[in-house]
């Protein structure tokens, strides 16, 4: 990657440095002089966002960590005392609590983008299953994370979730006893999850760098699909996309804020307030919003298979789901990267995105009339998309002529 | 240049977002009658709390609600802190004085509360409230007003992420102190239990707890007088829950105002500078 660089150590410690450990050099090329194709549009900056998003929730994190207590006896009203007593206490809290939630919506928007500009293709695949371990291991943080103010919805969860492992056959019960260190959800689960909750955000961290280096060597993709053809098509990264970040990221945090100082709680769910009790089931346990769509797709199976009864077939769908993201390089089969110029894949990519709302609509429903035909159906069209229309369509879609260089499309828009 | 298709995408996808969360409360909808929104100071982004009716909420709570309902994180300090019921000190001090708590150190094993001391509870443990109470542990206080809530219909939990509003708890206690009524033919009321519109399955343990001019408010410095009805007293004691649940509700909206100024201002300066960077390049 040498050739973007225009670093010449200028005084003698930079070059002494340099020729033991180029720091600078490595900064100077990654994040100044990166060449970056000139097209990206704003969903190109939510990578940028979720990065900070990352730090955001670590920083918190770690300062929430200082005074919360994981016992189950105390752990709840610790968190309230974080709320009361400790000094910005309410606003950390808060922005770690809403945070996961900005971060989920980060996330999500930042995959919707892979998936229409195709960005997921060659020579991307593993940049691209990079970012689908780290989709994994957030959402394994963040339930872990939901489950320490141990109120009513965090202890439910915690055992609703928890007990999806029982249905795999043979191991299930023993993988489900080590998650919960017992035979039911308890103090020693409360204790393992704080524990991994606060490790895996660094594990998260170091893919984060994996996907960073992964991202710079075949750079990054863009609007039109087409490779990069010469240094007219990028721009370096600073200042231009520094400060398109940076202003991205700032629109961002102003949605971020409203919820934190104005509707802290509106996410959440008023059963969470009261402390957690195996007595006591809450009328309705409902996950956080981020998982609902896969939850709708866990209670979907509620029909037994030839020999896999409901419960395991609801479980094979919803890791199925999730499994199915890392083998999508392959499944598309389509040569052209952007769905712009994907006449037909387009309708199908945005029934997905509906789908996929509705599948979140659902997570949360009733799991009673209409609603479970409607779930059986998105859920279906979930695996269609994945498993029909990326690999098959191409064969019946005549693709848009691609332009042939990024200069070339955005001159021809700038062209009356 | 923003792409216009990109802005109302960008746009779609975050008002999507923002509303599956909301879609996944509606479903989450009981069979309660609907609740009436009250006209609470604290509401909205400019809400603070009125500290006259914060007082009168206390008194409520006080002389009523406390001696079956404990309020284990709200400490007699609380009372004498901004943004809160905003007791003088000495009042404070008096007040804790009033009060007897348990301290294995202090001789007979009490003594008189001071303002770092925590509201005593009604009963010594779970098992004397729940004997007292016809087998059930009369809630909490400290954070109850937040453990309540009212699933709005649709389109109104839309607008609620927009003004902000959050008051679904204190609407809902209020509803329940206003909800007691006879029971409708047909209804079987278990033995000691009493019909209320609003609570969950219409049987509840707890008797009508306020009655007209069951608390006696002391007139305001300029003879001003406020009504003496159930009507009131639940509206102030709502307000107090509030409070007690969410203390540093005032400062919290403050800060968030100067915060959201400040974002606005730092945005639009970063998207001219971002303009100005850009301005050579076709893009």
């Amino acid at each position: 990657m040498s050739e973007h660089s225009t670093y010449q150590p200028g005084t003698g410690v930079e070059k002494w440095l340099d020729e033991r450990l180029p720091v600078v050099r490595f900064a100077k090329e990654h994040l100044m002089d990166f060449p970056t194709p000139k097209n990206l549009n704003y969903f190109w900056t939510f990578g940028a966002i979720l990065a900070i998003m990352l730090v955001v929730q670590i920083v918190t994190g770690i300062i929430l960590a200082m005074h919360y207590t994981p016992n189950i006896a105390m752990a709840f009203n610790s968190v309230e005392h974080i709320r009361r007593d400790v000094n910005g206490g309410r606003i950390i809290q808060a922005t770690h609590a809403v945070g996961a939630s900005m971060f989920f919506a980060a996330l999500y928007i930042h995959m919707g983008r892979n998936l229409y500009f195709g960005s997921y293709k060659a020579p991307r695949e593993i940049l691209y299953i990079i970012g689908v371990l780290i989709f994994i291991l957030v959402m394994a943080t963040a339930f872990m994370g939901y489950v320490l103010p141990w109120g009513q919805m965090s202890f439910w969860a915690a055992t609703v979730i928890t007990n999806i492992f029982a249905a795999i056959p043979v191991v299930g019960n023993p993988i489900l006893e080590l998650l919960r260190g017992g035979f039911a959800v308890d103090n020693p689960t409360l204790n393992r999850f704080f524990s991994l909750h606060y490790l895996l955000p660094f594990v998260v961290a170091a893919l984060v760098a994996l996907h960073i280096w992964a991202l710079h060597v075949p750079g990054n993709n863009n609007p039109t699909g087409v490779d990069v053809k010469s240094s007219r098509d990028t721009v370096p990264f600073h200042p231009y996309y520094t400060m398109k970040d940076l202003f991205a990221i700032v629109v961002f945090a102003i949605p971020f804020a409203w919820f934190v100082f104005f509707i802290p709680d509106i996410l959440g769910h008023p059963d969470n307030y009261v402390m957690a009790n195996s007595q006591v089931t809450p009328a309705h346990i409902v996950p956080e919003w981020y998982f609902l769509p896969f939850y709708a797709i866990l209670r979907a199976i509620d029909f037994n298979i030839l020999f896999i009864d409901s419960r395991l077939g609801g479980v094979i769908f919803f890791a199925g789901s999730i499994v199915i993201l890392l083998f999508v390089p392959w499944l598309d089969r389509s040569p052209v990267r952007s769905g712009t110029f994907r006449p037909l894949f387009k309708w199908f990519y945005w029934l997905f995105i509906i789908n996929f709302l509705a599948l979140a609509y659902l997570g949360a429903a009733p799991a009673e009339g209409i609603y479970v035909v409607l779930a059986k159906i998105t859920t279906f069209y979930y695996f269609f998309y994945f498993l029909v229309v990326l690999p098959f369509l191409p064969m019946f879609e005549k693709p848009r002529p691609l332009p042939t260089s990024i200069s070339e499309s955005v001159l021809g828009k700038a062209l009356p | 240049m923003f792409n216009i298709k990109t802005l109302i995408s960008a746009a779609a996808l975050t008002a999507a977002l923002v509303a599956v969360p909301a879609v996944a409360q509606e479903a989450d909808t009981h069979a309660t009658p609907h609740i009436e929104r009250q006209d609470w100071s604290f509401a909205g982004i400019f809400g603070t709390y009125d500290q006259n009716q914060l007082q009168r909420g206390f008194q409520v709570f006080r002389e009523v609600c406390a001696n079956c309902h404990s309020a284990n994180l709200l400490a007699f300090r609380n009372l004498a802190e901004p943004g809160g019921p905003h007791f003088s000190e000495e009042q404070v001090k008096a007040l804790a004085a009033e009060y007897e708590v348990a301290d294995a150190a202090a001789e007979g094993g009490v003594r008189p509360a001071v303002p770092a001391d925590r509201w005593p509870s009604p009963f010594a443990n779970d098992q004397e409230a729940r004997e007292a109470n016809g087998g059930s542990v009369p809630p909490d206080f400290s954070v109850l007003a937040k453990a309540r809530g009212v699933s709005d219909p649709f389109p109104t939990w839309i607008f609620n992420y927009f003004t902000a509003y959050a008051e679904g708890g204190p609407d809902y206690i209020h509803a329940l102190l206003n909800g007691y009524r006879e029971p409708p033919e047909g209804f079987e009321l278990p033995e000691g239990k009493y019909y209320n519109e609003y609570f969950p399955g219409h049987a509840i343990g707890m008797s009508p707890p306020l009655s007209d001019d069951q608390i006696t408010y002391e007139p305001g410095e300029n003879g001003e007088t406020v009504p003496q009805t159930v009507e009131q007293y639940s509206q102030d004691v709502s307000a107090f829950m509030m409070w007690l649940a969410e203390p540093g509700l005032v400062a919290r909206k403050q800060t968030g105002f100067v915060v959201l100024l400040y974002l606005f201002a730092f945005a639009g300066l970063l998207w001219f500078t971002k303009k100005r960077i850009w301005k050579s390049v076709e893009h």
